[in-house]
């Protein structure tokens, strides 16, 4: 029980506290993360160095120079924009979907399922890497690909919530009471359906979260110089040995907020349904 | 049993023939002209406008469609844009990888997991169980990229005893019989560390959450109650019934393993499928890049029937319900 309530502390603390760092950007780090002055003497300063300028790097520079929180922070920007994004976009086609299947009879439903399972059975990172290969690649582009190719889990869940919920009393006393179809879905079943779209939420954003640092590692997301921690991490990877704080520091944001998500995610599924709370 | 290979079968085609559609599709929606594409901003127009006839492309949309899937099942892929080899024999040369690198990771990384959840179901609550959680949950979070990088760092640079990149080393056709294998496996060996450590993760997770739903069950407690030993309630009745959902989760999570193997290839530069991928989109060399999504979802479509085969051989009431389907 008491570690139900530690998860949910950690990964709220954690996030709110990223989400603030990222909207006081300008704030608390020294400006601009593009910023290169004097390249040879300012490159790959280690951590708890000041430069010439006397500006303090608490987390070292780059190859250009260009200060390693500053980016980090700026990069959080972009990683929790993304992830939230995308997984908007997916809870909406999903739970549009899911409860079309759930509700619908006959071959509708049977096509929308049939649909969802085939979306499932593919690599999400193939799909991504196709469509990065035709299309110019943005964080936009990140944005809408990764909500289009994350909504099966969330429809899959909708669609057999709705389809428990259509056959129990409250919503056949709904029919009674002559409400259309489309308004005891909306307002009958829609609600009560939701809270594993909620736990499927949070797990999704830390899973965009990772996707969308992959494809900027491989050059395919958003692209240099916005920061971004899957393009930090890739810019740190040749000088490894030199400067591994470059690589170190995004990599460890990643997997901090990526934790978060998913320990947000399981004390909300043991909170909202207490089936499951032995886990 | 047969009848739901044939099932599953069926199925398999009909997933693999989507993709393949969806490549073509997406290649004519997306903007620009493939041929113009091709050739890159430099073309002169009699040059597109002979690849397009080479190409098909003026012809029918449906016409093009047939004849891209009657070329899709002949195995006649084309040539990659870069190297100019037939894109039918890169792949057939780099899905071996692959398949060895993803199955082996797959079997390493459920022994590990189901153990690991099997140690946290027995201390149920205890400080190993929340330690061991805090672990798995960590580890799931890894990106798998990074982790491959973080483990260069500490084992090709720091001790100095394993190799970052490759299948095999420079003098490998020069070795031969144990120190040839030996070699192999000193390459795999961090590539596989990566790709299983990240595995356990998820599939510990699974198997703890699995372990518990079966220990709540009544014929746990009638067991107990019949004086059955703790040992033997666990390993005869909790994890052979454990073993269903546990095989169900292997076809589903297979998808996410090939996505993981991508980047880890990339990484290690690994020969394989997700390697060969990664490289065509980056130099834009199409007619790799579609073949390689049709054979990783070929790939991800052999493997979970292959885990259905399995579930079935496990659980007795999924025979009977494809039977009755």
């Amino acid at each position: 029980m008491r570690l139900r309530d530690r998860r949910a502390l950690f990964g709220l603390t954690v996030l709110a506290a990223v989400a603030i760092a990222a909207i006081a950007a300008p704030v608390v780090t020294a400006g601009n993360p593009n910023a290169q002055r004097d390249i040879v003497a300012t490159r790959f300063l280690p951590p708890l160095t000041a430069d010439l300028h006397g500006t303090f790097h608490p987390l070292g520079t780059d190859r250009f120079g260009r200060d390693v929180w500053t980016r980090l922070v700026y990069g959080a920007r972009i990683s929790l924009g993304v992830g939230l994004l995308a997984v908007v976009i997916s809870v909406a086609i999903g739970t549009t979907v899911g409860a079309a299947a759930g509700y619908l009879r006959g071959w509708p439903a049977m096509g929308l399922l049939a649909f969802t399972d085939f979306a499932l059975a593919l690599p999400r990172l193939v799909l991504l890497l196709l469509l990065a290969a035709l299309w110019q690649p943005s964080a936009a582009l990140v944005v809408v690909v990764l909500g289009l190719t994350g909504w099966m889990p969330i429809a899959r869940l909708v669609h057999g919530e709705v389809r428990g919920l259509a056959v129990r009393p409250f919503v056949e006393g709904a029919r009674a009471l002559g409400a259309r179809r489309a308004r005891v879905l909306w307002r009958h079943i829609l609600p009560n359906a939701l809270t594993p779209v909620i736990v499927a939420a949070a797990l999704g954003v830390g899973n965009a979260i990772l996707l969308e640092a992959s494809l900027s590692y491989l050059g395919l997301g958003v692209q240099p110089p916005t920061a971004s921690w899957g393009s930090m991490i890739a810019s740190g990877r040749d000088t490894l040995v030199n400067a591994p704080w470059v690589v170190t520091a995004p990599g460890l944001a990643l997997v901090l907020v990526v934790v978060a998500c998913t320990l947000l995610g399981d004390a909300l599924r043991d909170a909202l349904d207490p089936g499951a709370a032995k886990r | 049993m047969l009848r739901m290979l044939w099932q599953r079968a069926l199925v398999g085609v009909a997933v693999v023939t989507g993709v393949v559609t969806l490549t073509f599709l997406l290649l004519h929606a997306a903007p620009g002209d493939p041929a113009e594409r091709l050739l890159g901003p430099a073309a002169a127009p009699q040059q597109v406008e002979a690849v397009r006839h080479a190409l098909e492309l003026d012809r029918p949309l449906t016409v093009q469609y047939a004849s891209w899937l009657r070329r899709f099942v002949r195995g006649d892929w084309g040539t990659s844009i870069t190297t100019g080899r037939p894109v039918g024999a890169m792949l057939r040369a780099a899905w071996p990888a692959t398949a060895r690198l993803v199955a082996l990771s797959l079997l390493l990384s459920y022994a590990l997991g189901l153990l690991v959840g099997a140690v946290q179901t027995a201390r149920s609550g205890a400080r190993l169980d929340t330690t061991l959680s805090v672990a798995t949950v960590t580890l799931f979070a890894l990106p798998g990229f990074w982790l491959g990088l973080v483990l260069i760092m500490v084992f090709t640079y720091w001790l100095r005893v394993l190799p970052a990149f490759g299948a095999a080393g420079m003098d490998a056709d020069f070795l031969s019989g144990w120190a040839r294998i030996a070699d192999q496996l000193r390459h795999l060996a961090l590539p596989l560390l990566t790709l299983t450590l990240i595995g356990v993760g998820g599939t510990a997770r699974f198997a703890r959450g699995a372990l518990l739903d079966v220990l709540a069950q009544p014929f746990v407690a009638a067991a107990r109650a019949k004086g059955v030993s703790e040992s033997r309630v666990l390993a005869r009745h909790v994890l052979r019934n454990a073993l269903g959902p546990m095989l169900i989760l292997l076809g589903l999570s297979l998808p996410a393993l090939f996505s993981g193997a991508v980047l880890v290839e990339t990484v290690f530069a690994w020969p394989g499928v997700g390697r060969v991928m990664v490289e065509a989109v980056q130099s834009r060399d199409y007619p790799v890049v579609m073949a390689a999504t049709a054979v990783s979802a070929l790939l991800v479509v052999a493997g979970n029937i292959l885990a259905d085969v399995l579930a079935a051989w496990a659980d007795p009431r999924v025979r009977g319900a494809a039977r009755e389907a």
